[in-house]
Parts: structure tokens; sequence; C-alpha cells
């Protein structure tokens, strides 16, 4: 359900971006509804810190409701970004990381109310903070070098990849979760926030059904790659192949038993970190190429 | 018309004292003897307090002394250390009352029972009127909204509490647990009853009295499991509950660390209530396996306890706030909203919010 839902609101955006007949001047608006977004999701940081700073911590609707409306904002920028490029607004490093951002915001909304991970949200939003944050101050919204012209293959490669990044990361998330609670109860030492994490086993539940949706979004991304048509670097291949077989191994060895929950989770960490690297060196190379 | 509060508790006096003017009377039998327009008793195991409206000021001695009414003893031959509340303090008083700000484990739930328990039984006998009916009601409000909006009422403080809390971090539904209890004394007992009453149904007893086993099993509807064969059952359980008088630890991490093998990724929970402890601490360290004993156990519950603490300040501020909006909602008018006293033999005269 939540893979068909990803992917038709991928699909949808991407088909609202075409829809842009002739490429206009950028309008400043877009960046506006970015800052607006990285507000929401800083005021449910700050929100977040100031009750752990109280010790008054309760993961209420609050943090939900401000995810999800920076989560509208973020989709109005990719919106009107999409109309200007005339295709799916995922041409440079700073486009990347807002629908990296978006995606991850995506995901929680579909799975952490789903999983009644509520707390999920106080550990998405600073995630999504760090990518938004850095995209807005980097200065990485440069002009790709090469004129990028629409093609589905491309534009659904890369935008399933990233969202099966998006997933990763609240496997990734959901880890952290997992090595934080189990931390409390085998030092016996419980913080407040203690009560409000939910139970190890649904947490250990989560990774591994986020693990799965993930590395299969992440398969048909990789597959899509091969029909787009154009040529990619050879090291762009080789490292998300190396990723692919990392999260293949996390889950072959999740299902020989030959890794325990907690390393699964630390593993989720690592897993997400090469993600994000890769990620990075994809964009880099694409530049240094001139792939579109 | 003055709303008073005239009591005393575990703060000011001790068990002995309490004893002595718990129980012999009524709510009704105070508005009468006392020549209240209204009044309440709240009898708890820590307090006996009397809140009260009257037209004349009613003194603390004459409240102790229908508190004693059926008893020999003269009030005047000690000095019971009654405290006395009025108006603002004594609605003040309530709030923290009924949110278990007072109680001696802060935070403790029972006592918003209690006082509604008093409430019910002071409004049948019609000595409650218009004056408390309003004030316990919104001490009810107050303490459902402390308890919703603080943690004070977080976390386990009893070692059965923390167990199933513990149990609950690790398993979320305990329905679906299988527990085995290895020692059949009392500690053991209670612990798993407080388990058993957290929905778990597949519980398994070993005792060295097979015949003892049989018995705590169908006490708390499980089945008796040989001793010699406890060890292996760690293969399948996933919270071992162990109390027996065993000189030498009975499970150590050679023993258990073969086992987690076949565990499928399920969690152990072990709880060692043993003196001196069953369960080698080493076990601790394998993956997986979460072992609180005694000392643990009350550690988590001292933690329960200093977070609810730090949560008293939250409170107190929801309850200020009350405070001052009853009292003003009062001065506006209470009569405005209410009844006249159904009880009108307690109560003489009509009662003027304004006054309060």
């Amino acid at each position: 359900m939540a893979s068909a839902h990803e992917c038709s609101v991928v699909t949808g955006l991407c088909r609202i971006a075409k829809l842009g007949r002739q490429p206009k001047i950028t309008v400043p608006v877009e960046r506006y509804f970015l800052i607006a977004s990285t507000f929401c999701f800083l005021v449910a940081v700050v929100h977040t810190v100031i009750e752990l700073r109280t010790g008054v911590f309760r993961p209420g609707r609050f943090n939900f409701f401000a995810i999800g409306l920076g989560f509208i904002f973020q989709t109005a920028f990719l919106w009107i970004r999409g109309q200007e490029l005339g295709r799916c607004p995922i041409t440079n490093l700073f486009e990347v990381f807002v629908f990296l951002a978006w995606s991850v915001a995506l995901v929680y909304m579909l799975v952490g109310s789903a999983y009644r991970l509520s707390l999920m949200g106080v550990f998405t939003a600073p995630l999504v903070l760090l990518l938004q944050g850095f995209a807005l101050i980097a200065p990485i919204d440069t002009k790709h070098p090469v004129s990028v012209q629409a093609n589905s293959w491309l534009e659904f490669h890369a935008s399933m990849s990233l969202v099966a990044y998006g997933v990763f990361a609240l496997a990734c998330i959901a880890g952290v979760m997992y090595l934080l609670q189990e931390r409390q109860l085998k030092t016996h030492q419980l913080h407040s926030i203690f009560y409000h994490l939910p139970p190890l086993t649904s947490l250990f539940a989560a990774i591994t059904r986020l693990l799965w949706w993930g590395f299969a979004l992440y398969t048909v991304g990789i597959v899509s790659g091969f029909f787009t048509g154009h040529p990619l670097p050879r090291i762009q291949i080789m490292a998300a192949i190396a990723l692919w077989l990392l999260y293949a191994a996390i889950l072959q060895a999740r299902h020989l038993k030959w890794l325990g929950p907690k390393r699964v989770a630390a593993l989720c960490i690592i897993g997400f970190s090469a993600a994000l690297a890769l990620l990075w060196g994809i964009t880099f190379t694409a530049e240094l190429h001139h792939v579109p | 018309m003055n709303l008073f509060c005239i009591g005393l508790s575990h703060h000011t006096a001790n068990v002995v004292t309490r004893e002595e003017f718990a129980g012999n009377a009524t709510a009704e039998s105070i508005a009468r003897d006392a020549g209240c327009a209204e009044a309440l008793l709240l009898t708890t195991c820590n307090r006996v307090e009397v809140y009260g409206v009257s037209n004349k000021r009613i003194s603390t001695d004459e409240i102790a002394r229908c508190l004693m009414a059926k008893t020999n003893r003269d009030p005047d031959s000690y000095a019971p250390p009654f405290y006395r509340y009025e108006d603002n303090k004594c609605v003040q008083h309530l709030f923290r009352v009924a949110s278990g700000l007072d109680s001696m484990v802060v935070g403790e739930s029972e006592i918003f029972g209690q006082a509604k328990k008093a409430y019910e039984s002071a409004r049948t006998s019609g000595a409650v009127g218009p004056y408390l009916h309003r004030l316990f009601q919104r001490a009810f409000r107050v303490a459902k909204q402390v308890r919703t909006h603080t943690d004070i009422a977080r976390g386990a403080v009893s070692v059965g509490s923390v167990a199933v809390e513990l149990a609950q971090r690790i398993f979320g539904k305990l329905s679906e647990c299988k527990v085995l209890v290895l020692g059949a004394g009392e500690t053991s007992e209670r612990t798993t009853r407080a388990l058993v009453s957290r929905g778990v149904t597949d519980l398994r007893v070993s005792n060295r009295s097979l015949d003892r086993a049989c018995e705590l099993a169908q006490a708390v509807g499980g089945r008796a499991v040989p001793f010699e064969d406890w060890v292996a059952q760690c293969r399948e359980i996933d919270i071992l509950l162990t109390s027996t008088g065993s000189e030498t630890p009975l499970l150590a991490s050679e023993i258990l660390a073969p086992m987690l093998w076949h565990r499928s990724d399920r969690p152990l929970f072990i709880i060692d209530l043993a003196v001196p402890r069953d369960v080698d601490p080493s076990v601790n360290e394998l993956e997986g396996v979460y072992l609180y004993d005694i000392d643990s156990i009350r550690s988590v519950a001292e933690q329960s306890l200093a977070l609810r603490r730090e949560q008293v300040a939250a409170a107190e501020a929801i309850i200020a706030d009350h405070v001052t909006e009853f009292v003003d909602s009062i001065s506006r008018g209470l009569n405005r909203f209410s009844q006249p006293p159904e009880h009108s033999s307690l109560g003489e005269n009509p009662l003027h919010a304004s006054e309060l």
C-alpha cells in the first residue's frame, strides 16, 4: 500500500512538473516555500528540545502536524520547481537534497502513523531540518552544466531511488530509537524519553519492514536506471550496486539469524550514512561527467 | 461563608494517630454535629480530612471531636497534629491531594478514586451542596489534567509494577509472552500476579518442591514444570522471574549463551528477585538479554520517583491556574449555576458565593 501510494505521488509530481510547457524564469516564491517548510521542521525540533529540557516529554500531535505542514510546503516547492524545469526537479545537489527530505517526510507520514511510532517524528524532524538547512545554506543550487531534457526512465529511476533513500532514512531513525531504548534497558538508566519510546520488539519489526520496503524500491530504482538510455559513469554504477549489496547483505544476515537486532539497527545507521555519501558522489560525478 | 479543610495526614501524624481519627464519623454526622452547611470526609490510609462549608467559623477542635466521636479518648489529652486550610488555600490543597501531589508516593493514582468515592458517599447522604459539588468536580478535572499534561504518574514505583513496566517496554503486549516463574515464594507470587493482570496467559512455575509449584501454578492460572527442566525452558520463554533460596547462582552466561541461538531474536527479560542472586550478573552482557536484580528494580523505582518529583513544578503551575480561575468563577457568582441545596436540613442559609 505504502509503495503504491509513494509511486503514485512521485509519478504525479513528475507529471505535474512536465505540464509546464515552457521553462520559465525562476520565481522567488518557491524559495519562500522551502524556507517556510524548513521553519516548520525547525519549530518541531525546538518544541522537542524544550520539552526534553523541561523533562516533560510528550510526543503528541504537534510534531506530526508540524511535519505535515512542512511536507505541504516542500511539495509546493518541488511542484513549482518542476514546472520551471519541465521535469522532475532532481537536476542538482540542492534539488536532490530537498527531494530526499521530501521523501523522508512522506515516508514518515505513511509509516510513522501506521506503526504507531509517533516518536519517530521527533527524530525525523532534525534529519529533514539538516538536509534542507544544508540545501538552503550551501551554494549548491547551481544550474546543471548540460540542458536537462525530460526523460521518463531517468526521472523514474532517480525519484524511485530517492524515495528508497527516504525509507532507508526512516529505518536509520528507527535504528537510532532502537539503540537508545536498548541502551537504557541494558544500563538500567531510564530517562523520561524511555517511557515514550515504542517497545523494542515493535521497533525491530518496523526496522525489518522498512528495510524490505527500501530494498524493494531501491532495486526498482537501480533496474530502471538501465533503461534510461544514457551511459552512466562506471563508478556511479559500482557505488549504487555496492549500496544495494550492503542492504541485501543486512537482510540476508537478518534472515539467516547471523545478526542480532542490535547489530541490524547499527547497520541501518551505517547503511544510510553510506547512502548519503553515495548520493553526494553520484551528483558530484554527474556534474563532472555532464550526465543529465 | 467559610470553606475549610481540617485534617491530618502522613505529613503530620503517624499511623497510630491517624487510626484514632479514622472510621469514627461520616460526612453527615460531621455536618450535623459541627453545624456545617456542607461537609465531606476523606479517609484513606494516609489521611483523614474534613472539607466543609459553614456560615460561622468552626474550630479545629470541634472537628477533631467529631472525628473522635466514637472513641473514649479526650482530644485535649494530647495535641493531635491537625492542619487547617481556608478558602484559596483549601482549594489549592484539595487540588494537590486529588492530583497525587500530597501523597506519600508522589503521583499515585489511588487517591483520585478514593476522593471520588468520598464525594459520592457524601453526596448520597446529602452532606454535599453546591459549593463542595463544584469544588470536587473541579478537583477531579484538575487531577485528570495534571496526569495528562505532566509525567507525574509516569513510571512504576513498586517491584511488581516496575517488572511489568519494563516487560512492556521490551515486548509491548504481554499477552503473547511466555513467562517462567522460578521459585514459588511470596515475592514471586506478587510479581506474577502483576504480570497476569497485564495479560500474561502462558505461565510456567518451577520449584524444588513440585507440590508448591503446582499450588502456585493453580493460584495464578499456569502450569507446573519439574525443577530439573527449567533450564531447557529458557529456549522458548520471554520472561524469567526468579526468586529461589539458592546460595549459588542457578543461571550463568555459559548455560544461557548456547540457548540464545534458538530464540529467533526474541529478547529475554530476566527478573531476579532473589538474595543471594539466582542469576550471574554477567548474563546481562549477552545480546538480547536484559537482567534486572532487586537492586536495579529498586533503582528504576527511585528514578521513576525522581522523575515524578521533577514534574511537581509543572503540576503546581496547572493547579495554581485552576485555583485562581475557580476562586474567580465562584466570586462571580456560583449561585447563578447551582441549584438550591437538596439537603436543606443541613444548610440553614442560602449560600452566597461572594462571601467565599
